[in-house]
């Protein structure tokens, strides 16, 4: 691997391809959003125009666009503050290796296999027999956390592992209580960790669509609301909403990224003060 | 008693217990109980009769689309395990340095925190009668007519299955082969190992817990899936899921939950297979 060989052309040439594989089509109706206002969905293109982005924020033709963008940017805020909150208790919890903690691990991986509609359909059949009204913030918030937990969790499993346990002990011996050892010392460690939870719990919340399917209610999260959409909607006005549904996915794991790489940057500045002392 | 580590370990885990009793467990009892239900057109009745199961066992159609299960995910399979695997050789031992490393991957894992439906929603300017992947065609005079089973079909559906689940082979593929000890294939070439010696011998055995791992996610994530077969098959194909969100979609509660039922099992069982090869709580 000292001189480039011939692999790692061949090998470069498919990963180019597969990386076009991945953006091509979500570039192609990136472009078809911006198609003229007698154009159809697929090319040639009749112009530009931003004709069909006009009509989404026209009064509603096709449905309640802005109310479903807003509820599902709400629930993906209430996942994301509980993912992050309810894993990092449970990464703590199975630090202390108690007893019973097999089964728990068990169950996390049984959420994350079992097949959504499952949950979807469990879930709704739990609060019909109950006599509960499906809503988005109850029934669909909880189905959504079988799916984001999993991943916060195993998440923390992997930062836990590769933690290392003297800077606690360091503390501890500093006369730090528990709790300050955790507020102080461990939190601000895994902090960066933390906010992969969150992007986790936020994006897979704002996408999810076959466990809100069954226990949303009357009042659809977007991509819900979306895949209506795809049914009875044959303009390139569908492309537009997916446009700008994406950018504002890449804008949010934009800001995570950058929040990560700052403190990156803050740590490697502040981090050690070795070789300045007396 | 706070200073017993089990109850302090249980009290942290509480949240996360109650979640997954009140929005795991449950759910799957509740399914399990109902599937022994009988319905009306208008209502469920509760009961305990076979029915629902003597009906999905008898009918042919049940077997049909278990086969059609099993064929997208074994192709699924297939397809994500090369690709993945390919990439993140590439990745890991191709790419030297790490920031370029971190940006390529990231690179890779970006759609994963895009919409599923949009991804799906974008193949068909790609697809369709008068898409780019027939012109294209046309005009390089490979087919004089446009292909009709680009889109709506087996090929879509697969197709659609590779580009949303490829990640989930790549990304532990690649976890565990940045973690092998580079001496070892530093020992392999000295003592003669070609390159694809190299890869077969010392890469690929080293690799297999994270190869196991993606198998985990692509095979569940395509069992249990219901929209990518619907939307890209423009609700020409069907898989157990498409049946039982027809069943929900009809009301039919009961029927839908005994095929729930049988689902379940078959994807615990397949699991069940595969984690006798990994200790996932050792791979994190």
């Amino acid at each position: 691997m000292e001189k480039k060989s011939k692999s790692f052309y061949v090998l470069t040439a498919f990963f180019a391809l597969f990386i076009l594989f991945l953006y091509g089509p979500t570039l192609t109706i990136g472009i078809l959003s911006f198609q003229g206002p007698g154009g159809g969905l697929t090319f040639p293109m009749q112009g530009t125009s931003l004709n069909w982005f006009r009509e989404l924020f026209q009064e509603q033709a096709v449905g309640d666009i802005w109310g479903s963008f807003r509820r599902s940017f709400a629930l993906g805020l209430m996942v994301m503050v509980t993912t992050v909150v309810v894993s990092v208790m449970g990464g703590f919890a199975f630090r202390k290796r108690f007893y019973g903690s097999g089964i728990l691990f068990y169950l996390i991986i049984a959420s994350l296999v079992i097949p959504s509609i499952l949950i979807s359909l469990g879930v709704g059949l739990i609060f019909n027999q109950l006599g509960l009204k499906i809503h988005w913030a109850t029934s669909g918030f909880g189905s959504q956390l079988t799916w984001t937990l999993p991943f916060g969790l195993l998440i923390m499993f992997a930062v836990f592992n590769r933690f290392d346990k003297s800077f606690e002990e360091a503390a501890r011996d500093q006369g730090a209580s528990p709790w300050q050892t955790v507020r102080y010392v461990v939190l601000p460690i895994i902090a960066p960790s933390l906010i992969g939870v969150g992007l986790f719990g936020f994006t897979l919340s704002y996408d999810e669509f076959a466990r809100t399917l069954l226990t949303a209610g009357s009042y659809n999260t977007l991509p819900l609301e979306i895949f209506g959409m795809t049914t009875n909607v044959t303009t390139p006005v569908i492309y537009a909403l997916g446009t700008l549904t994406t950018l504002f996915s890449l804008l949010i794991i934009g800001a995570f990224l950058l929040t990560v790489w700052v403190l990156g940057k803050r740590r490697a500045r502040f981090g050690s003060d070795a070789g300045q002392g007396v | 008693m706070l200073k017993n580590r089990h109850i302090q370990g249980w009290l942290q885990a509480s949240p996360l217990t109650l979640i997954l009793i009140g929005f795991l467990i449950l759910p799957i009892i509740t399914i399990v109980v109902v599937s022994f239900w009988q319905a009306t057109e208008f209502s469920i009745i509760p009961g305990f009769s076979f029915e629902n199961y003597e009906f999905l066992f008898g009918s042919p159609v049940t077997y049909k689309v278990f086969f059609a299960t099993f064929k997208y995910a074994a192709i699924t399979w297939a397809m994500t395990l090369a690709i993945g695997f390919t990439v993140a050789y590439y990745l890991a031992f191709h790419i030297q340095n790490q920031t370029t490393q971190i940006a390529l991957f990231l690179l890779c894992t970006i759609p994963f925190w895009t919409s599923n439906i949009i991804r799906m929603i974008s193949w068909i300017p790609f697809l369709g009668r008068n898409g780019i992947a027939n012109s294209m065609l046309q005009s390089w005079g490979i087919t004089d007519q446009p292909l009709e089973w680009l889109l709506y079909s087996d090929f879509s559906v697969i197709l659609a299955f590779v580009h949303l689940y490829t990640l989930f082979m790549v990304v532990p593929i690649f976890n565990t082969m940045t973690r092998i000890d580079h001496s070892l294939i530093e020992a392999a070439r000295d003592n003669g190992a070609s390159g694809f010696q190299t890869l077969t011998h010392v890469i690929l055995p080293l690799t297999k817990p994270g190869i196991m791992i993606g198998t985990i996610f692509v095979l569940t994530l395509v069992m249990g899936d219901f929209i990518t077969v619907r939307f890209m098959s423009g609700s020409q194909k069907a898989n157990v899921g498409r049946l039982i969100s027809n069943d929900i979609a009809l009301l039919q509660y009961p029927s839908a939950a005994a095929t729930a039922v049988i689902l379940l099992i078959t994807v615990l069982i397949v699991i069940g297979i595969l984690l006798r090869f990994v200790d996932i709580r050792k791979e994190l």
